[in-house]
């Protein structure tokens, strides 16, 4: 397997502890570590994001097209990426790949498995957003002069942009919790941060309790972002 | 570069479609569980009781907030250590059935509140009791008015349950992993094993759609 390891290696049977209570006093000296994981969590995250968006938007575009060529690719696209699980795309690019000659680093191969995947939903959400305003807006711009990527750019863009917010929101939440996947192909982020630790220190509440602490602050802060954002873009009626 | 092979997977494939047995297996038994947790959640999460709906929100915050994988991990470390010694397939059906049942609660509660209230009061005023009201009543229109959305989380569930193959549930993925360790050729067989998970996607929506329209109101 060109030298590759999985990034879990587990010890069957081997949590064997008869003590109960919380150790607070380990909790706060593997916490620092926790932190630093988190940060390579909301790092690898926002990479992913970057790059799901940037796959979205000209996805969505040609899955809206008349032209066939450019719409059964996207369409392949969306359905194959979501009809597969997330983990399965990582391990083919990051295991399968060196054999067609591209063998990549466990954190590119994250960024790139992870854009890819949430780029899929992300085309749904754009697309959905754009069909969603009214069609007469098409027309009647058309009918004022403007042309296609004039009304595309000046008159649906702008009202499709406040209606993807939250389902592009959705997808990001969904990125940041399924960001902990890259941990199988041994990233070091927070879930493999709290594996490894786990392991060596048979004390899974306690670690669970730590990255599940990050996790909670990561993503109540995001979707708070989400909403303003969303506000700030809502329809003044 | 090894190029690629992909007759060694046609000579596996035993290895695999067993792999995928014990994905249906797996995903249909959380499914028809996670239904259940999430009546039960959401129920709680409407009720009188303060000290209990702010229990349920609670409970649906933590798991709605942290990833999967990590509470996957709690389980398979977590439940010995409470001298609970459970097959790893049994935790992998717990872990998704409470994953996918907070997500679950979370729509059937939306779909309970959006019941009219005249239902409850029509079934209340005919003497039926609260859980009569809801057990007959309210959830069978709520479950109904939800099923598209209750449906996208099983899907869901199909594609996150191939995390279950990390605490080492015999099923697809840990199959193709399987094969992979026999034959060196990981390409060949996770593309395999993503296949299958399309097909088996594929069939699940189409008894979704199936199951959506016989519950469908005919107006």
């Amino acid at each position: 397997m060109s030298g590759r390891s999985a990034g879990f290696r587990f010890i069957p049977g081997g949590t064997t502890i008869e003590e109960t209570a919380v150790d607070y006093q380990l909790i706060i000296k593997v916490a620092p570590f926790f932190a630093k994981a988190a940060w390579s969590t909301v790092v690898v995250s926002f990479l992913s994001f970057a790059l799901g968006l940037s796959i979205a938007f000209p996805a969505a575009f040609c899955r809206l097209s008349q032209n066939r060529f450019l719409q059964i690719p996207a369409r392949v696209y969306v359905s194959v990426f979501r009809g597969t699980p997330c983990l399965i795309q990582l391990f083919v690019i990051y295991f399968g790949g060196p054999q067609i000659g591209i063998q990549l680093e466990p954190f590119m191969a994250g960024v790139l498995g992870l854009g890819i995947n949430i780029g899929s939903y992300m085309t749904e959400s754009i697309r959905g957003a754009i069909l969603a305003v009214s069609r007469g807006q098409t027309e009647a711009s058309r009918s004022l002069g403007l042309n296609k990527f004039q009304t595309m750019r000046k008159v649906v863009l702008p009202q499709a942009a406040g209606l993807m917010i939250s389902p592009l929101g959705v997808n990001t939440i969904a990125l940041i919790k399924g960001s902990s996947l890259v941990s199988a192909i041994s990233v070091l982020e927070l879930a493999y941060t709290a594996h490894r630790f786990t392991n060596s220190t048979y004390r899974p509440f306690e670690m669970f309790i730590l990255a599940s602490t990050f996790y909670l602050v990561i993503i109540t802060l995001t979707s708070k972002a989400i909403r303003n954002l969303n506000g700030r873009f809502a329809y003044e009626k | 570069m090894q190029g690629l092979e992909f007759s060694v997977v046609f000579e596996n494939m035993n290895i695999l479609l067993h792999g995928m047995f014990w994905t249906v297996v797996l995903c249909s038994s959380a499914s028809l569980l996670s239904i259940v947790v999430a009546v039960v959640l959401a129920m709680t999460g409407i009720s009188k009781l303060k000290p209990l709906r702010s229990a349920t929100f609670f409970f649906l915050w933590v798991f709605r907030g942290t990833p999967l994988l990590l509470q996957l991990f709690l389980f398979y470390f977590g439940l010995p250590q409470i001298g609970l010694y459970l097959s790893p397939i049994i935790t992998g059906i717990i872990g998704l059935t409470l994953h996918f049942g907070v997500y679950n609660a979370d729509v059937l509660r939306a779909g309970i509140l959006g019941v009219e209230t005249g239902q409850h009061e029509a079934s209340r005023s005919l003497g039926l009791s609260y859980f009569q009201t809801m057990r007959k009543v309210i959830i069978p229109q709520a479950l109904r008015n939800v099923s598209p959305a209750v449906g996208n989380n099983l899907i869901a569930l199909l594609k996150e349950s191939s995390l279950v193959s990390i605490i080492t549930v015999p099923e697809l993925t840990l199959s193709a992993q399987r094969a992979i360790s026999e034959t060196f050729r990981p390409f060949e067989f996770y593309f395999a094993a993503g296949a299958l998970y399309y097909v088996v996607n594929w069939g699940l929506e189409f008894i979704l759609q199936r199951v959506e329209a016989r519950t469908a109101l005919t107006r």
